[in-house]
């Protein structure tokens, strides 16, 4: 050191010119890095051009409204406290102190397991659950003491008020201290529920599907419409913004004419197939079976359909009277009491089309499946595929169902410039072929065969060019429980609509006109798979015909 | 100081451009671009410190300052390395960054399995970061920015300051 201190006195700076020149012989790698990062920024800004052309705003889930803290309080009552009903009244505020056990013993080992968190964090919707309504006394007291489940705690408590049980679902319809009521019984008493719920003045929420049988459904929509109540119906979908990203993709035509869609449903499991367990605390004296057997009116308006058009193989075979516990807690098996493939699993996927391109009531519907793997006594088909044909919209959805493989299959739009597919993310891609995008292809400005948008869900910003990290993030859903917004169930937001509509007048997003284009489009291709023909829809006469 | 043969200067001074263009390359390309963070990388942590770097993730607060942090300390150490401007300093201060990157994603046996990024090459306990971290001691120990770099001039005015005041 002190050698080179002497060194630098000795020298005189004048005549350092040479060690001037030495210090700055860096500067040139600086520029040149000037340079390079210039060059790049220009081909930055072309790729950006790209991605103003498919500019996207932002969107807002419907139920997006501040919940008002003061809200008038709303006496809920709910229907059915099955699996969904379960989850309906969790989504409303009031989980099974179960529930949350689990929940709070996942988070002690795992600080990464938010479920809790999230849950606690949600807003409170100002409800109160004063009735419930189980035919089977297990699922009764259940519902019961998660109605108490004011404080949303663990087995400890503590509990607010039980609210009471009603035996027969009229009588809680007829009570004065419920203003609007939940329904999640087995689809064949759905459209009965919603029915006398509505003459009852109670507001709806109603699972899907809509109808049981076809007559109801025009009934439902009738007695829906003269009531005036607030009608949500089940298709949470309403709320996931990739689905609202979607529909936005689609007004804005990035995917050029869309002439196919293909939506899926895979399952690999015995609870996927419906095949639930059976309490060990259900017997004839637990269960209402009068009950749950079905309202006389729907059971002749089924009976009489499957009578007029051969379809006698597909009643029963037990007979309805007859006490089962297999029919009962896995009801979805039987024609006797479900809606099939059809009913419960396709109208999501039709609803989120009909959601993102308004497709309505399909013109033709043709189906064909079988029970293939469940040979449990069935009468439902486990595998159904069925194709619904648009004409005056130039396309065709393709729902195809199989409960014995999980091979993940995402919702695909197919456009003649681009196409979309919607699973965990949203994925653009552009169309080697297309026409309107042929010159930035040539040009390379388009690669086709990455994809051009991936929204992934909970980002506000989107930009049209995404990194593959978006996408591998996307896909594995991690992103999505760590933006700066809050990570919402959809099931939530779907009652907290429903909710802020009741209080503030409004019509939710899925309402009864949704409703009933889902049911008769459901209706159509169980029909089509039963007599193994199409079926039409006559716009004019609002009927479903033969081929 | 240490005197070093042509040779040894050359090659010395080429590593350290070449780390300095490195780092400040990784810091531009954050700044220009408005929608970088560091949220993906810091979640994909694996290892004995992973709780810790998601957590510098989970808070929107902390991920901010974590992110500015990371753009402007490899912006200085870019610069500092590549004009030779408190270089030892800046050696110091990307030695410390790397040790991070090296323990958030660390390249054990088994945890490249885990990693939902895609990793840029193949690696048993010695990567990229852990090189470059030596070569940042290797710089620190044999300095060239007296000759050939600010430093020069840095040392003196650090060194004359306090003959000043007294």
């Amino acid at each position: 050191m002190s050698e080179e201190n002497k060194n630098q006195q000795e020298q005189p700076l004048s005549s350092g010119r040479r060690d001037a020149i030495k210090t700055l012989v860096s500067v040139p790698v600086l520029g040149a890095m000037a340079y390079g990062v210039y060059k790049k920024t220009q081909y930055d800004r072309s790729r950006r051009n790209l991605g103003d052309l498919f500019k996207l705003d932002p969107v807002t889930p419907p139920s997006a409204r501040e919940v008002a803290p003061d809200g008038k309080p709303i006496r809920l009552g709910i229907i059915g406290y099955g699996i969904r009903g379960k989850q309906l009244l969790r989504a409303a505020g009031f989980a099974e102190p179960s529930v949350i056990d689990t929940w709070k013993e996942a988070a002690r080992l795992n600080s990464k397991d938010t479920r809790y968190k999230d849950y606690v964090e949600q807003e409170s919707l100002n409800l109160s659950v004063t009735g419930v309504c189980d035919i089977f006394d297990t699922y009764a007291e259940a519902a019961i003491l998660s109605g108490s489940n004011t404080n949303r705690e663990g087995s400890g408590g503590p509990f607010g008020t039980p609210p009471k049980r009603y035996r027969y679902y009229k009588d809680l319809l007829a009570a004065d201290d419920i203003d609007a009521v939940i329904i999640a019984a087995p689809d064949h008493w759905h459209g009965t529920m919603a029915m006398d719920a509505a003459r009852a003045g109670k507001h709806v929420y109603l699972e899907k599907p809509m109808s049981w049988t076809v007559p109801e459904t025009y009934m439902i929509r009738d007695v829906i419409k003269q009531s005036g109540v607030t009608f949500q119906f089940g298709h949470q979908g309403r709320q996931t913004d990739s689905y609202l990203r979607a529909r936005q993709i689609i007004e804005k035509n990035i995917l050029g004419p869309v002439s196919l869609i293909e939506v899926c449903t895979n399952r690999n499991d015995p609870n996927g197939a419906w095949v639930y367990p059976i309490h060990e605390t259900a017997n004839p004296s637990t269960i209402d079976w009068k009950q749950f057997e079905g309202n006389e009116e729907r059971i002749r308006e089924y009976l009489d359909y499957m009578q007029a058009h051969g379809l006698a193989r597909y009643v029963g075979p037990e007979p309805r009277e007859q006490f089962d516990l297999k029919r009962f807690f896995r009801w979805r098996c039987w024609w006797d009491y479900s809606t099939g493939l059809s009913g419960d699993l396709l109208t999501h996927e039709y609803d989120a089309v009909n959601q993102i391109l308004g497709v309505g009531i399909p013109y033709s519907a043709t189906s064909s499946g079988g029970v293939y793997f469940f040979k449990d006594g069935r009468t439902v088909p486990d595998v159904l595929q069925t194709s619904f044909e648009f004409p005056d919209r130039d396309l065709t959805m393709l729902y195809s169902a199989t409960l014995a493989s999980q091979r993940s299959r995402g919702k695909v739009f197919m456009g003649h410039d681009a196409s979309m597919e919607l699973s965990s993310s949203l994925i653009v891609q552009v169309d080697p072929r297309s026409t309107r995008y042929a010159s930035q292809i040539e040009q390379g400005i388009i690669k086709p065969d990455t994809p051009l948008i991936t929204y992934v869900p909970g980002q506000e910003n989107v930009d049209a060019v995404s990194s593959a990290t978006e996408l591998y993030f996307a896909q594995r859903g991690l992103l999505y429980a760590y933006v700066n917004g809050k990570r919402y169930d959809t099931t939530y937001l779907h009652i907290r609509e429903w909710v802020e509509c009741i209080r503030n007048g409004g019509t939710p997003s899925c309402d009864i006109d949704a409703a009933f284009e889902e049911a008769i489009t459901a209706h159509m291709g169980t029909r089509a798979y039963l007599e193994g023909r199409t079926m039409y829809w006559d716009k004019d006469k609002e009927e479903i015909v033969r081929g | 100081m240490v005197s070093y043969s042509k040779f040894q200067m050359w090659w010395l001074l080429a590593l350290r451009l070449l780390i300095g263009w490195h780092f400040l390359y990784e810091g531009l390309v954050k700044v220009l671009n408005p929608k970088w963070t560091s949220l993906g990388y810091l979640m994909d942590s694996q290892g004995w410190f992973a709780s810790l770097f998601q957590s510098m993730a989970g808070n929107p607060g902390t991920l901010a300052v974590v992110n500015f942090l990371n753009e402007w300390g490899l912006i200085l150490i870019g610069l500092s390395l590549l004009l030779g401007c408190l270089t030892r300093l800046g050696s110091i201060g990307g030695i410390l960054l790397l040790g991070l990157y090296y323990f958030s994603h660390p390249p054990f046996i088994g945890s490249e399995d885990l990693f939902m990024l895609p990793r840029e090459g193949s690696y048993l306990w010695i990567d990229r970061n852990l090189i470059e971290m030596v070569a940042l001691a290797v710089l620190y120990v044999f300095p060239t920015s007296h000759v050939f770099g600010l430093d020069k001039y840095v040392s003196y005015v650090l060194k004359r300051k306090p003959s000043k005041s007294l």
